[in-house]
């Protein structure tokens, strides 16, 4: 647990590209899809892809230290559940910028499309 | 979404995308004429040299009264098509940044601007994202705000 915690807090600090690589890959994507309709065990995970359990494993792992995923002890079981806020926090972090862009595009639109007759 | 920002993680660049109804001719009319630059970009065209070795400078008055100069080089422009120049935030510390900008008809009504734009780092490129991202972020979320922080 120790070492999960050190290695977590190493995926905040170490930048932020470690949760973008962590939404990079197809897989790891794929299993946030997953675990974003219900909390699931490790296992029922697994159960959706070709690779081997092991692999499916690490990237858990990975998304767990980058607090994508949370675990849920029930009883004996760990539930994987989604962090959305963690997933909102990432999408967020472009969209002022587009938003900005966006609406000035916007106005540009507007302004074209009352300029004169048009041809 | 009709905007779209294309970024990727450790790359000192990004990518606007974004269609327009509006024929390539009128699109590129809207980057072309001072007086109409003025109204979309909500600034002041103190100088716009469409053509090669070219310069441009505009002077933008935010709400709270305060004055921002831009200003840059024009390397080509090509009407309808291109135009690939310098862009500088005057009295900031991010350096000037090159970008492309490429203008493409759709269809006779609509028309595509992609935008590439590169600056000089990786880091500086964050920096000039975060520039209104930190506004939002003041209103409220500290967590985001310290995930910016170590974004520096």
């Amino acid at each position: 647990m120790t070492a999960l915690y050190l290695q977590s807090n190493s995926c905040t600090m170490e930048l932020r590209r470690d949760v973008f690589q962590a939404i990079a890959d197809p897989t790891r994507r794929a299993i946030i899809a997953l675990v974003a309709m219900h909390a699931m065990t490790p296992g029922a995970i697994a159960e959706n892809f070709d690779s081997s359990r092991q692999t499916i494993s690490k990237h858990i792992q990975i998304l767990t230290e980058c607090e994508l995923l949370k675990q849920e002890q029930n009883g004996r079981e760990i539930h994987y559940h989604l962090n959305a806020v963690k997933l909102k926090e990432i999408a967020d972090f472009v969209e002022p910028y587009r938003k900005r862009w966006d609406e000035r595009f916007n106005k540009l639109e507007n302004i074209m499309k009352n300029y004169g007759p048009k041809k | 979404m009709k905007t779209k920002v294309h970024v990727e993680e450790g790359r000192q660049e990004l990518l606007i995308t974004r269609d327009f109804d509006l024929s390539v001719g009128l699109l590129f009319k809207a980057y072309e004429d001072p007086k109409i630059v003025e109204q979309w970009m909500d600034t002041k065209v103190v100088k716009l040299e469409n053509k090669k070795h070219g310069s441009w400078q505009f002077i933008t008055t935010d709400p709270m009264g305060n004055k921002h100069g831009f200003n840059g080089t024009i390397h080509e422009f090509i009407p309808n098509q291109k135009i690939i120049r310098t862009f500088e935030m005057e009295n900031a510390d991010f350096g000037p940044q090159l970008e492309f900008l490429e203008f493409e008809p759709l269809t006779d009504e609509t028309s595509r601007l992609s935008m590439h734009v590169i600056y000089r780092s990786v880091k500086i490129r964050d920096q000039i994202l975060k520039l209104p991202f930190r506004q939002g972020v003041n209103m409220a979320h500290n967590r985001l705000e310290e995930i910016v922080k170590q974004l520096t």
